[in-house]
C-alpha cells in the first residue's frame, strides 16, 4: 500500500486510474496497453516535474515518508551475516539504536543507525527512531569495539531528533550524545556516515561526525525541525515551510556549505517508489568511499576528520 | 527586615513602575526572581550576586564571572577572531543580520563568548564565558570559533581551560553550521585532554540543547551553580511529549548531582577556591609534559608562564 504526500496527489489519481483500468479489463478482452502505457508516460513526466523541483518543505516530507526505507532496509540488503548487538552494558537496550557486525560486499564491518520502524508495532518497538542515552552508549560501545578490531564503521543517520523525556533526561541525554559525537572523532577507523532520512539536530551528528557524510538526495539534515523553528522564530509552526526554506537544510544545499561530501541520487519519485534501487545506490557509494579510506592509516583517518570539523563554518564560506 | 519590605518597597514599586530591573546600573535594589526580596545592590554585589535571603544565585555576565574568578580581578580579554557572518542569509520575521547587528550594538559585543587570560592563585588559565544576554548565549560559528580558540590558548599556555556556558543551545539562524558546532568544539577541548591540561566546565544558568550535548558535558570535572537549570530538550518539548506533569526540581543542577551526570554543586562563595583547588590537585599527579613544538616559537611570555605553571 503506497502512501502518497500532499502535492503527490495528481500522480495518486493517475496511478489509481491505470490500476482500475487493470482491475477492469481483468478477464475481459478488452485492449488497454494503449492507455495504460500512455497513462505511464505521463505519470513518469509528472514525477519528474516533481521531483525535480522539490521544495525544502517537501524534501522535508519525502525525508519522513512512511514507505522511504529505513535503516534495517539498508542493513537486511547490504550487510551480509548481519549480527545484531545488544545493550549499553550500564542500563538498558535501546532499539532506536540499531547496531552490529556484518559484512558489507565482501569487509567485516560496524553498522550502526537509528531505526524507525515500519508500522505501529515496530515504531513503537524503535521508538520512532528517538535514541535514548542507552541508545546513544551502545552506539559508543560499538565504535570502540570497531576501533579495537579495525574495522570500518558504517552510520545510517535517520531521526527525528533524540528522545525529549524524563528519564532520558536524568540518565543523561547531553551527554550521551557529547560522548558519541566524541567518540566518533577518536576513532582509528574509516567512519562513513549516510544520512538516509531524517538527520535531526545533535540526535544525528551523534553519529554522523564522520570522514565521510553521504546524503540521500531527498533527504534532509537540520539543527532544528522547521516546525520547531517556526515555532520559535515565527512564533507559528504554520510557518513550517519558510523556515524549511530558511533552514538550507537539503542535500544540495549542505553540500554547498561543505558540511556532507556526497549525494547519493534516488530513484525517481524518491527512495520511497524503488526501494532496491535505493539501497543499491547507497551500498555502491559507501563501497567508493570505503575503498577510498581503507588504504589510510588510523592516525591519518582521525587526523584529517577532526582537521574536518575543527573547520566547520570557515571553510568555502570565507 | 519590616520596615524594608513595609516601607521601601512599596516606595520603590512606585517609583519603578511594579517591577525593579535586574541588575540595571540606576537602580540601588534588585529584587531577588525567586524569593522576591528586595536586595541593595551594593549588598549584592558583596554576596556575589548571590541573595542573602534565600541563597538563589542570580545570573551573571562574563565581565563580572571573570573578574570573580581571576586573581584581583585582572583578567586579559581575548577578541573573538572574524568569523563569518550570517551565512545563510537567514530570515524570519526579521533578517538574523540585523537582529545580530542590534546585538551587538546593545551588548557592545562581537558575539555571545568571551575568552580570557589571568591567573588563579599566581597560575595561568584561560576561561571562556557564554554571555546569555546575547541572543540567549546561542552557539554558531562565531561562538564556536571562541571555544577553539580559548582551547588552543589553554594549550599554548600549558594551563587549565574553564567554560561556564549559559545558553540555550544552538543558534539556529546559522542552521545546519550551528550544530556543526558541536563537533568542531568537541575536537578543541579534545586537544585540551590531550595535552594533559585540565578541561572544566561550570554549567552556569541556563544550559540546554545543543551546547549541553557538546564540549559543556565533556568536562574532566563538572561543576555546577545552585539551582541552574542544565539539559538537553526544553522542558515545554518534554512536557509536550509525555504529557505528565515534571518531577520536582527537574533539569536542576542539584538534581543532575542526584542522577550522577554532574561532580558537584558550588556555591558561588566557593567557586574560585573550589576551582584553584582541583586544578592543583589535577596537576600535581603528572607533571606537565615536555613543551611541544608550539611553544618554541610562541613568545617569551607565553613561556615565563609555562615555566610558572611547573613551579609549584
Ligand atoms: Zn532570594
Amino acid at each position: 500500500m503506497t502512501a502518497f504526500l500532499d502535492f503527490e496527489q495528481p500522480i495518486a489519481e493517475l496511478e489509481g486510474k491505470i490500476l482500475e483500468l487493470r482491475h477492469m479489463s481483468e478477464g475481459k478482452d478488452v485492449n488497454i496497453a494503449e492507455e495504460v502505457s500512455r497513462l505511464e508516460v505521463k505519470v513518469e513526466k509528472l514525477l519528474k516535474q516533481t521531483y525535480g523541483k522539490l521544495s525544502a518543505w517537501q524534501k522535508v516530507q519525502v525525508a519522513r515518508h512512511p514507505n522511504r526505507p529505513h535503516c534495517l532496509d539498508y542493513i537486511g540488503k547490504l550487510i551480509a551475516e548481519f549480527t545484531p548487538l545488544a545493550g549499553d552494558r550500564g542500563f538498558a537496550e535501546d532499539a532506536a539504536i540499531v547496531g552490529g557486525l556484518g559484512r558489507f560486499r565482501g569487509t567485516s564491518v560496524m553498522v550502526i543507525g537509528q531505526e524507525k520502524g515500519h508500522d505501529t508495532e515496530t515504531r513503537i518497538k524503535h521508538n520512532f527512531g528517538m535514541a535514548k542515552p542507552e541508545g546513544y552508549r551502545k552506539a559508543q560501545r560499538l565504535m570502540h569495539l570497531a576501533d579495537r578490531f579495525n574495522l570500518p564503521v558504517i552510520t545510517l543517520v535517520d531521526t527525528a531528533g533524540a528522545y525529549p523525556g524524563v528519564g532520558a533526561e536524568e540518565r543523561g541525554q547531553a551527554e550521551a550524545i557529547a560522548r558519541s559525537i566524541d567518540t566518533c572523532l577518536g576513532l582509528h577507523v574509516p567512519l562513513i556516515s549516510v544520512i538516509i532520512g531524517e538527520g535531526g539536530s545533535g540526535g544525528a551528528v551523534a553519529l554522523a561526525a564522520a570522514n565521510r557524510v553521504l546524503m540521500l538526495e531527498h533527504s534532509v539534515y537540520s539543527v532544528i525541525s522547521p516546525e520547531g523553528c517556526a515555532s520559535i522564530l515565527w512564533r507559528s509552526p504554520e510557518q513550517s515551510k519558510e523556515a524549511a526554506e530558511a533552514l538550507k537544510l537539503t542535500a544540495d544545499d549542505l553540500l554547498e556549505l561543505g558540511v556532507i561530501d556526497t549525494i547519493v541520487p534516488e530513484p525517481l519519485g524518491g527512495a520511497h517508489r524503488d526501494t532496491a534501487v535505493a539501497v543499491s545506490a547507497v551500498g555502491d557509494a559507501i563501497e567508493k568511499e570505503l575503498a577510498a579510506l581503507r588504504p589510510l592509516a588510523g592516525e591519518e583517518l582521525r587526523r584529517t576528520r577532526r582537521e574536518k570539523f575543527l573547520a566547520m563554518g570557515q571553510v568555502g564560506l570565507a | 527586615m519590616n520596615w524594608l519590605t513595609n516601607f521601601v518597597r512599596p516606595k520603590i514599586k512606585a517609583l519603578v513602575g511594579g517591577e525593579a530591573k535586574l541588575a540595571a546600573p540606576d537602580n540601588l535594589w534588585v529584587k531577588c526572581p525567586n524569593c522576591e526580596q528586595m536586595l541593595f545592590h551594593r549588598d549584592l554585589e558583596a554576596n556575589l550576586q548571590v541573595c542573602s535571603f534565600c541563597n538563589h544565585h542570580l545570573r551573571i555576565g562574563p565581565e563580572t564571572r571573570l573578574k570573580l574568578l581571576f586573581d584581583d580581578g585582572e583578567f586579559e580579554k581575548h577578541a573573538l577572531s572574524k568569523a563569518v557572518v550570517d551565512p545563510l542569509k537567514f530570515k524570519d520575521r526579521k533578517r538574523y543580520a540585523d537582529r545580530l547587528k542590534e546585538t551587538q550594538a546593545k551588548q557592545g559585543e562581537g558575539d555571545a563568548l568571551w575568552v580570557a587570560s589571568g591567573r588563579m592563585g599566581g597560575k595561568p588559565a584561560v576561561a571562556a564565558v557564554f554571555d546569555f544576554n546575547f541572543m540567549g548565549g546561542s552557539m554558531g560559528i562565531a561562538v564556536g570559533e571562541g571555544i577553539v580558540m580559548g582551547a588552543r590558548l589553554a594549550v599554548e599556555k600549558r594551563c587549565p581551560f574553564i567554560v561556564f556556558p549559559a545558553s540555550g543551545g544552538a543558534r539556529m539562524q546559522e542552521g545546519i553550521l550551528s550544530l556543526m558546532q558541536m563537533p568542531r568544539t568537541t575536537v578543541a577541548v579534545q586537544d585540551v585532554k590531550e595535552a594533559g591540561l585540565p578541561y572544566i566546565v561550570v554549567l552556569t544558568d541556563p544550559t540546554t540543547g545543543g551546547v549541553t550535548a557538546s564540549f559543556a558535558m565533556l568536562g574532566d570535572i563538572a561543576i555546577a551553580e545552585p539551582g541552574a537549570v542544565i539539559g538537553f530538550a526544553g522542558q515545554r518539548v518534554i512536557q509536550d511529549t509525555i504529557r505528565e506533569a515534571l518531577p520536582d526540581g527537574f533539569q536542576r543542577a542539584e538534581y543532575l548531582l542526584d542522577h550522577g551526570i554532574i561532580d558537584m554543586v558550588v556555591h558561588r562563595h566557593q567557586l574560585r577556591d573550589t576551582l584553584m583547588r582541583i586544578m592543583a590537585l589535577l596537576g600535581e599527579g603528572r607533571p606537565l609534559p615536555n613543551l611541544p613544538a608550539v611553544s618554541a616559537n610562541a613568545n617569551a611570555g607565553v613561556q615565563r608562564l609555562a615555566g610558572a605553571m611547573r613551579v609549584k
